[in-house]
């Protein structure tokens, strides 16, 4: 059943087969062979050491956006009871683009941790494999001519060397999706530091870029709603009319 | 035959399905070339219960596959960027 597969298949097998090349040089002699599984089964290892601490740095990553989400709700409260509504409604804006951020940035941890999981279960399938492939090695040594061994020893590390270009392809696909969410953390970092101003005075009423960026992203409703919420609790008492604290000294 | 999904084991498929893996494979591809997302995913989640439903290849078997298909999380952009460039898919 020679040149079965379609097409999808023979992108893949291309793929994996250009892992296979930098994973190991299947003319190598054969107890070369077994030596260079380990040492690839030592940087799976590590691959898997480096996804969990990018995966950690994220997660803490996220918590520190987390604490700027107060940040920008104190000083929407505090733009607000200063009576600068506009101020407010950036912070708002703001706070709600950071939100949505957030949340997806949450859903791609949970991703990779699954992504973490599957790749230390596949190391465990690896491991096994090299150890079915040094058995049958000196099985096959033993039991049949130098020329033949050769054939068959060279079938088996194949049979490994699928298996450990496998696992490299679910690495290489987990550091991509570790390397989006880097970004991801990037662009709410910058997010957030345009949106956290330290004194509420040095920002004037024009609008610039990343304001009308942020008014396309978030939905506007919601911050009317959130900002409603807020007048409501500020203003209970004196009857929403809080620029007179500003202009009434 | 034995086909690997890629990213998650080999499964023994009885030959008698190689047809129809096939034949979805091509209409997984002919989506993915149409723009059809939902008709990717339908055909491709088709194509991995066909195999799943084959015998799980033991872990201290040492064959290799005669079939490779894509990872089960391919994404349709994913799809889209490795199997509708010109030098990748044979005649």
């Amino acid at each position: 059943m020679a040149g079965m597969g379609g097409r999808m298949s023979t992108v893949i097998k291309a793929k994996i087969s250009r892992l296979l090349d930098r994973a190991e040089d299947p003319g190598e002699t054969l107890d070369y062979s077994y030596t260079k599984q380990q040492e690839s089964l030592q940087q799976l290892k590590k691959g898997i050491a480096d996804v969990v601490t990018a995966k950690k740095r994220l997660q803490l990553e996220s918590k520190k956006h987390e604490q700027g989400l107060v940040k920008l709700d104190t000083q929407a409260r505090q733009a607000l009871a200063a009576g600068k509504e506009d101020l407010a409604r950036t912070a708002l804006e703001r706070k709600t683009a950071i939100q949505n951020e957030l949340q997806s940035l949450d859903q791609q941890v949970t991703e990779l941790e699954a992504q973490q999981q599957s790749l230390v279960e596949k190391e465990a399938k690896v491991r096994q494999k090299i150890e079915a492939f040094r058995t049958k090695k000196e099985v096959i040594k033993a039991q049949y001519s130098a020329a033949e061994a050769q054939v068959r020893i060279s079938e088996a590390a194949t049979g490994v060397g699928e298996e450990m270009a496998d696992i490299g392809l679910a690495m290489q696909r987990a550091e991509e999706k570790t390397e989006n969410m880097k970004a991801r953390a990037e662009a709410v970092d910058e997010l957030e530091a345009a949106g956290t101003f330290d004194d509420l005075t040095q920002l004037g009423g024009g609008k610039d870029d990343i304001d009308r960026q942020l008014e396309q992203l978030t939905s506007s409703s919601e911050v009317d709603d959130e900002l409603a919420k807020m007048k409501a609790e500020l203003g209970a008492g004196s009857g929403g009319e809080a620029k007179q604290i500003e202009g009434g000294q | 035959m034995i086909v690997r999904i890629a990213t998650e084991g080999q499964y023994r498929v009885p030959d008698d399905q190689h047809e129809r893996l096939n034949q979805l494979d091509n209409e997984a591809v002919a989506a993915v070339e149409a723009g059809d997302e939902d008709r990717f995913h339908a055909k491709f989640e088709e194509m991995l219960e066909l195999i799943r439903a084959g015998e799980e290849i033991s872990d201290d078997d040492l064959e290799g596959s005669d079939v490779i298909v894509p990872p089960p999380d391919t994404t349709f952009a994913e799809a889209a960027a490795d199997f509708t460039g010109e030098g990748l898919i044979p005649g």
